[in-house]
């Protein structure tokens, strides 16, 4: 082990963070209806080697339908983190290289989406899309650019300011080509590592939000809705449902925050130092 | 001196218009927003009712609301009442929304104020610990529960707590601002404040983090820096060294941080509100999107817009005030 | 001239280096100053002259103890015959040796200037303070201001007063001339040479030669983390035939006045030093005995030299 050194380390951990994720979202998507079917004579039983998560309410297996939750969380929070990243790199494109009223613009737009506290926009926004899935993709989406999108901005400007890319463009190359040619390359990575620590503020934007009630029906479990229906046990002193599937979302949003800070140190090691 | 009254006014009036420009930016986003929903906020209004309501009675109700103006014309409307002061009456609770927002808003202040000034200092104390500590192991410990927390979502972590504290150990009450069953004027500040520190610990819990590294990297930046090292070379112990340059240098930076992060803070108190049912603007806002109760969530997006940015114009006039560099030039 | 009073400090075989961590971890060592000989008595200038990136400034702190964590100090340091440990040094900081610093920078930005000058210690010498701004004729209201409204000839007065307020007896002063100037610089040397009279014994950390050997009463040459000469500073001023080492020549000529001769080559960067005699692959004179070994440190004359074919 002494032998390797801490980039092949660092590579080999990212792959193993990333193969567990998948197996974890693979193994919980194929779960089938059956195994969270309720059954009452079941209900309210504590964790046992049967039920190691224990047994809901309704008698519904919570491990089972922790992972499916997990599921359902994971897509919400890569989809919506994905559509958020794209945007945010259009944004920061366009800031830095558009004109001076365009990148006003966008730093307005952003004070704005930053001058309302999240967890009210996504509600509001939800409520607008009629709640449910498509309010929260779109909610949690509209809500995680602004600070990819500055970051790209900076980059961008950053590079436009080089030496090479300022000879390219003495050399009569268009736009188009340098953006291609000598941009791209640079924010490629930047663009993935900013999705990856995008992904779990948005996992857990998610939660938030499907526990307030928004967002999916209670038949599709979402992690916030199994976390908010263990609410109503809680008095009564049922511990297990409000702490296995919590402890489980956030061993993900753990695995998911330390496979961003890896990646981004196998991308961009020298400004990983921190 | 009138030169200073110049620019400070200037200052002032620059903050203030786009203060106006971003809330009347909100308040039309938030208006297309609720308008374009597919929900029918009269249908949810005559459900609340729990009555049969005839179709006259309905019409009566959509003509009130000017459901069938066109919208541009119902938002000026809305906006004309707004300025007068009027934010509408809650389809909800069936009472002004404004009476609703103050009400509420003391609680919730209480609560945020509360969270704000413990995640202030527990952060602060952390961050200055950490900088001290550099790479070693008081450092290192606190790094990783930074980062932890900051993984834990706010109201797992407030359920945990309502779970450990008020359902196995009974130290704290399940939920409330006040015991049911007397009179809010009647409820004494110690009663308030016993059952306002649970959801208070969890929200300052969820910020503290973002504060702690900060101080800790402002510290670090501090002691690498010239003034420190002169300071060492003139005698000063690592404890003088804070005390006398530290505090001076890292306080400012650290409370603008504070102030600019009002945001985080509601968004927390929404969740903490949820889980400890404590009757803030939080719960108000989660209810009134589910409710369909939309001048209720206009006005507390509104307000919640507002609290943000005031919270922004202390963070940006601080620097103004409290660091000579600026203060002096301007003068 | 003052000869040969006691010594009040006493450098022997002085090395610093510096753990570095090179690309990932190899961990390296890098070696800044290397067998560095110095003495300094009271009532004397002592300058320590060399060009920039030869590790002056680290001489500074190594005598002070605040190197970096990561800095191993080898070698011998005596104070008053005393040997310099870190918790002696920690006594003696800031109380009987004093840094000059070079410029407002290392003034905390924030803090006001007069109570910066005082300093930590209780009660604060606020009177003495006082009296001495008086002398250096800066305004009373100077003790309000914040250092980054300071003038340069004010800085300049105030860091020289942080040491005075100390009753130091060995005073340290770090590139004191850079950016000031001539007068500028005249003034601040002025104020070392009086410090000198009164007994203190001062070390002049300086690239500036021809200055240091004007108001210095001795000269040490420095060149990549070594003293290579320490010549009376008349010596200097008789020119380079009076000197003993080939780098003191070297310099000597390269000043402008002197025939502004550049000497070949470049001072080896710590990392990559070479075996011998630290000089020898600049050096004319250089033999196979000077590429091998490094020279001991001799006596000669009123000086001492590093150098195998020094007379």
């Amino acid at each position: 082990m002494k032998k390797l050194n801490r980039r092949t380390k660092v590579l080999l951990l990212t792959i193993l963070m990333t193969v567990i994720l998948i197996a974890f979202y693979a193994f919980a998507v194929l779960i089938p209806e059956s195994a969270v079917a309720s059954s009452f004579l079941n209900a309210k039983l504590p964790p046992s080697w049967e039920h190691p998560f224990g047994t809901d309410a309704l008698g519904r297996d919570l491990l089972m339908r922790t992972f499916k939750g997990m599921a359902v969380s994971m897509t919400v929070g890569i989809v919506a983190s994905g559509i958020s990243a794209v945007l945010a790199v259009f944004i920061g494109i366009a800031a830095a290289t558009g004109s001076k009223r365009v990148d006003a613009v966008i730093s307005w737009i952003i004070d704005l989406v930053m001058g309302i506290p999240h967890t009210v926009l996504i509600i509001l926004i939800s409520f607008a899309l009629g709640r449910g899935l498509k309010g929260l993709l779109v909610g949690v989406a509209a809500t995680h650019w602004c600070s990819l999108a500055r970051l790209i901005r900076g980059e961008v400007l950053q590079l436009r300011s080089q030496q090479y890319v300022a000879v390219s463009r003495r050399l009569g190359k268009s736009s188009g080509w340098i953006l291609v040619h000598h941009l791209l390359p640079h924010l490629v990575p930047q663009f993935f590592v900013g999705l990856v620590l995008m992904f779990p503020h948005a996992i857990l934007h998610e939660a938030s939000i499907s526990f307030l009630g928004y967002g999916l029906p209670p038949e599709q479990p979402a992690i916030g809705i199994i976390l908010a229906e263990s609410m109503k046990y809680i008095s009564a002193g049922m511990w297990w449902p409000a702490v296995f599937p919590g402890l489980t979302l956030v061993l993900i949003v753990l695995l998911v925050d330390r496979l961003g800070d890896n990646l981004r140190m196998v991308i961009d090691p020298y400004n990983a130092q921190e | 001196m009138k030169g200073t009254f110049g620019r400070l006014s200037r200052t002032f009036l620059s903050y203030g218009v786009r203060i106006l420009s971003l809330l009347l930016a909100v308040s039309i986003i938030s208006f297309v927003l609720v308008s374009a929903s597919p929900i029918d906020p009269v249908q949810q209004y005559i459900l609340g009712l729990g009555t049969a309501v005839s179709p006259e009675q309905r019409a009566e109700i959509e003509e009130y609301w000017g459901v069938n103006e066109p919208p541009v014309e119902r938002y000026f409307t809305w906006l004309g009442e707004l300025l007068k002061g009027n934010l509408g009456e809650s389809a909800l609770y069936r009472r002004p929304v404004a009476d609703i927002i103050s009400e509420r808003f003391a609680n919730s202040l209480a609560l945020m104020f509360c969270a704000w000034l413990l995640a202030g200092v527990i952060g602060f104390a952390l961050g200055c610990i950490m900088g001290i500590y550099q790479n070693q192991w008081p450092d290192k410990l606190i790094k990783k529960i930074c980062y932890l927390l900051s993984s834990v979502p706010t109201f797992w972590l407030g359920l945990v707590f309502l779970l450990v504290f008020a359902v196995i150990l009974k130290w704290f009450p399940i939920g409330f601002s006040s015991p049911i069953g007397i009179l809010s004027e009647d409820v004494s500040i110690w009663q308030r404040l016993y059952h306002l520190a649970l959801p208070a610990f969890t929200l300052s819990l969820m910020s503290f983090a973002n504060i702690a590294l900060h101080t800790r990297q402002k510290l670090i930046d501090v002691l690498n820096s010239e003034y420190v090292l002169f300071a060492r070379a003139r005698g000063e112990g690592k404890w003088t060294i804070l005390r006398r340059h530290g505090l001076r240098n890292i306080m400012l930076p650290a409370l603008t941080l504070q102030f600019a992060s009002f945001a985080e803070l509601f968004g927390g108190s929404v969740m903490a509100e949820n889980v400890f049912s404590y009757p803030g603007l939080g719960s108000a806002v989660a209810a009134a999107g589910l409710n369909s109760d939309v001048p209720l969530l206009l006005g507390v997006t509104l307000f919640s817009a507002l609290f943000v940015c005031v919270g922004n114009m202390i963070a940006n006039l601080l620097y103004g005030v409290v660091d000579p560099q600026i203060r002096e030039v301007s003068r | 001239m003052k000869q040969k009073n006691e010594t009040l400090l006493e450098i022997h075989d002085l090395s610093v280096s510096f753990r570095m961590y090179d690309g990932g971890l190899e961990q390296k060592e890098l070696q800044v100053i290397s067998d560095l000989h110095l003495t300094v008595r009271p009532g004397e200038i002592v300058a320590v002259a060399g060009s920039s990136g030869s590790g002056k400034s680290l001489l500074a702190s190594a005598i002070l103890g605040i190197l970096p964590s990561n800095a191993t100090v080898r070698g011998h340091l005596h104070y008053k015959g005393q040997q310099l440990t870190p918790e002696i040094q920690s006594r003696l900081r800031g109380r009987e040796i004093a840094l000059v610093p070079q410029s407002v920078a290392f003034l905390d930005p924030l803090m006001k200037v007069g109570k910066q000058v005082d300093g930590h210690k209780k009660p604060y010498p606020t009177e003495k303070r006082r009296g001495l701004f008086k002398r250096f004729a800066l305004p009373e209201k100077t003790e309000s201001l914040y250092p980054f409204q300071l003038s340069g000839g004010m800085a300049r007065r105030v860091l020289v007063s942080t040491a005075l307020i100390s009753d130091a007896e060995l005073i340290i002063a770090d590139e004191p001339t850079p950016g000031m100037s001539l007068d500028q610089a005249l003034e601040a040397l002025q104020m070392f040479r009086e410090m000198a009279d009164a007994g203190k014994a001062v070390i002049l950390i300086t690239h500036d030669i021809d200055l240091a050997f004007e108001f210095a009463d001795r000269v040490a040459v420095f060149y990549a983390g070594t003293t290579v000469e320490t010549a009376p500073a008349a010596d200097f001023r008789k020119g380079a035939d009076a000197l003993r080492h080939p780098y003191s020549k070297a310099l000597w000529r390269a000043l402008p006045q002197n025939g502004f001769q550049p000497i070949d080559g470049f001072q080896p960067y710590a990392g990559e030093l070479p075996k011998g005699c630290l000089f020898a692959p600049r050096c004319p004179h250089a033999t196979e005995e000077c590429r091998c070994q490094i020279p001991p440190i001799r006596e000669t004359g009123d000086g001492e030299v590093r150098c195998f074919h020094a007379s």
